[in-house]
């Protein structure tokens, strides 16, 4: 959502109406003492919820636990293939969590894949495969974060709806990844780099850190930081957010630097797993990070998310995978169910949201009569 | 040539990027910086089809690729259409979908080519485009993708997806019975599931192992794409603690199927590919990973159709043959490149 033309006279159109007292609950008051508030933003109802996506996921490793008992009562596999789990869910995790921020922040950003393929490609090509491993990551990361800056600055200053402006940057950036890879399919011939992927530390691969040192950073700047209240304030309520003094244009181009970012660092590491960069690779992460984000309990129109939520979304995501493919189930199958979770999680997150919305409307009455 | 310095151009505009804050350039550890693959083409001499006839105007349309596969197939049918002298060379890219083809085939109608060679997106979908184009005269060479109308075609020309699984699964046999292997765990690594020469190759492979009273154990659905190849192998490999042999559908995937293998330190297993990149068989001829055989499905399908249609609309036959015009069905046939005639494929990786 870009924010409205200045004028102070009508608030931005939003459904349900915008409620201050909400606005102030998501944005503004975070009691930093509540019940378990530490875990997330919101005073309580995101922990709920992330407990609840644990229990899921307690759920599905005793279906596997059940459905290929000869597998799981091997110790050594049980934790390999957790392993295995959080290695395929730290690709897409890295890109969930600057999706969150823009979702957080009131926007959507479905040019995420077409980073990922873009700032890839690009690292193994162009002769910069020369400049060793640090030169990758350093392409990597300034394709990754300019792309996120045009598509910010579109957003923001060329008042482009996001779903247009990202849809169209999706479109663009595979095509430049194309005409840059030449079609082709590029090896990754840097030893450095594909051992991001096949390095293990303290019998834990280097992957799974890198995606806990993202979630980490993504976790204090959205809870601990200035740039994460405004990032809640901006996506509650943009004109609430301009109107308390914060430039809400700027902000807006920067949550979506941050979510190039993040695809620069998964366009390293995807590189590092398959070993060569393509312009048809990370295939449809977009729809994978916004159903993470969605089943994290991250509302979809804004001003209120976690990045832990979004997290066990994508961890959730994974383990189902694995279970299909360890009980040789087909992928359609796994995609349906896939589809059935996602609605499934949409449709408890609006009856909890609306509880949450009657709450508080009850509660300021009590307050101002 | 025209082609070669477009590339040197936008590489070095893209390099002047690349290198601000890299001062140095080491000369002889350019990677990617190798010569677009040789395409494949057949104009040599000796060939009596080859002396120059009619001139002729083929329009040539396919997918605008993201795949090394069909990349291959446009620069194949550039390569041969360059190598004649008689023929004018008029390529439209097909768009991202059949829609999307089939509007920019019928700009290509009105240009009244004498000969139309095609890669179409869907053949059944665009079996219309076939059946208009024929009947305003204009012979259709289909390039690999079927059209189940017979009306529609003047030749058609394709790889042999079913031929691929046969053998492939034929190769995995052999190979078992000569290692004495009992009850194999074997699987395989598809490439799109939604594609109908996915189902055909899965087919073929089936039916051969199950004539062998063998059959797969586990079969994950792949993308085409290196990092989805690399995405469904671990979760295979994670799903089979003991396997004996691997299909893996296609050589781009396969890059990233290999690169599973390895981060997963497993090899008590041998792998046949398909397609036969040039990546898979200098794999194979080095004999230093678990990629022992790929299948071919050879984009010089491209070049082949591109001379045949200049016979076509030159009214020429093949010289080889008795017939005094083209046939109408060409399937190529599915060979197993392995160790031992990998320095004879070579020329034809892609």
């Amino acid at each position: 959502m870009s924010d409205s033309p200045p004028t102070t006279t009508q608030l931005p159109a939003q459904s349900p109406p915008v409620d201050p007292a909400e606005t102030e609950a998501a944005g503004h008051h975070r009691p930093a003492t509540g019940r378990l508030s530490w875990w997330h933003g919101d005073g309580g109802e995101g922990a709920k919820r992330n407990l609840a996506l644990i229990g899921v996921l307690l759920a599905l490793f005793v279906i596997g636990a059940a459905t290929r008992s000869d597998l799981y009562s091997n110790p050594d596999w049980v934790w390999a293939n957790m392993l295995s789990i959080l290695k395929l869910a730290s690709v897409v995790g890295v890109v969930t969590v600057g999706m969150t921020f823009v979702i957080i922040g009131g926007g959507i950003d479905l040019s995420v894949g077409a980073i990922v393929a873009l700032a890839g490609v690009w690292c193994t090509t162009v002769a910069t495969q020369n400049f060793g491993a640090g030169g990758m990551i350093f392409t990597a990361v300034v394709v990754g974060v300019a792309v996120g800056l045009v598509n910010g600055a579109l957003i923001a200053y060329g008042r482009l709806v996001p779903f247009i402006a990202t849809l169209a940057m999706l479109v663009a950036a595979r095509g430049l990844a194309a005409e840059i890879s030449q079609k082709q399919t590029q090896i990754s011939e840097n030893s450095t780099i594909n051992g991001i992927a096949s390095t293990d530390l303290l019998g834990i691969p280097l992957l799974v850190y890198i995606l806990a040192a993202v979630v980490a950073a993504g976790w204090v700047l959205l809870n601990r930081t200035t740039f994460g209240r405004r990032t809640v304030a901006v996506g509650g309520n943009p004109e609430a957010a301009r109107l308390a003094g914060i430039d809400v244009k700027r902000h807006t181009v920067l949550l979506y630097a941050l979510s190039g970012l993040c695809c620069g660092i998964a366009a390293i590491m995807l590189t590092a797993q398959a070993t060569s960069a393509q312009a048809a690779m990370a295939n449809l992460y977009e729809l994978d990070a916004i159903a993470a984000v969605i089943i994290g309990g991250t509302l979809l129109s804004g001003g209120r998310g976690t990045i832990i939520g979004s997290l066990l979304g994508v961890i959730i995501f994974a383990t189902i995978t694995n279970l299909f493919a360890i009980n040789g189930l087909s992928t359609e199958a796994q995609n349906m169910v896939k589809g059935g979770i996602i609605v499934a999680a949409v449709l408890i997150q609006q009856v909890q949201f609306r509880s949450i919305t009657q709450f508080l409307r009850r509660n300021r009455l009590t307050t101002t009569t | 040539m025209t082609q070669h310095s477009r590339d040197m151009s936008r590489r070095r505009l893209l390099f002047g990027g690349a290198a601000v804050g890299a001062g140095v350039l080491l000369a002889g550890c350019t990677s990617n910086e190798q010569t677009p693959t040789e395409a494949q083409t057949n104009a040599a001499g000796g060939n009596a089809n080859t002396e120059p006839g009619k001139q002729v105007t083929i329009g040539f349309s396919a997918p605008a690729a993201d795949h090394g596969w069909i990349a291959a197939i446009t620069n194949n049918a550039k390569a041969q259409a360059a190598a004649y002298s008689d023929v004018e060379f008029n390529i439209v890219e097909a768009g991202a979908d059949a829609a999307a083809q089939r509007a920019v085939l019928s700009t290509l109608i009105s240009q009244t080519p004498d000969v139309i060679v095609l890669l179409p997106h869907d053949g059944k979908e665009l079996n219309s485009f076939g059946l208009e184009a024929m009947q305003a005269g204009i012979p259709v060479v289909n390039l690999d993708r079927a059209f189940p109308d017979a009306k529609a075609y003047r030749l058609q020309i394709k790889g042999d997806n079913y031929g691929m699984g046969v053998s492939a699964a034929t190769f995995i046999v052999e190979q078992l019975k000569a290692k004495g292997v009992s009850n194999p765990v074997i699987a395989e690594i598809a490439g799109m599931d939604e594609l109908e020469l996915t189902q055909e190759r899965t087919q073929g492979f089936n039916d051969t192992l199950a004539q062998n009273g063998l059959r797969v154990a586990n079969r994950r659905a792949a993308r085409f794409t290196a990092d989805s190849g690399q995405q469904e192998a671990a979760q295979l490999l994670q799903a089979l603690p003991k396997i004996d042999a691997i299909w893996n559908h296609d050589d781009d995937q396969g890059i990233g199927v290999l690169a599973a293998i390895s981060q997963a330190s497993r090899n008590e297993f041998f792998m046949v590919g398909g397609a036969g990149s040039k990546k898979a068989m200098e794999d194979i001829q080095a004999d230093n990973t678990v990629l022992k055989a790929t299948v071919t499905y050879s984009p010089s399908m491209a070049s082949s159709a591109i001379s045949l249609a200049r016979l076509i609309a030159q009214g020429r036959g093949m010289s080889d043959l008795v017939e005094l015009q083209v046939p109408k069905e060409i399937v190529l046939a599915s060979e197993t490149i392995t160790k031992e005639n990998a320095g004879d494929y070579l020329k034809l990786g892609f």
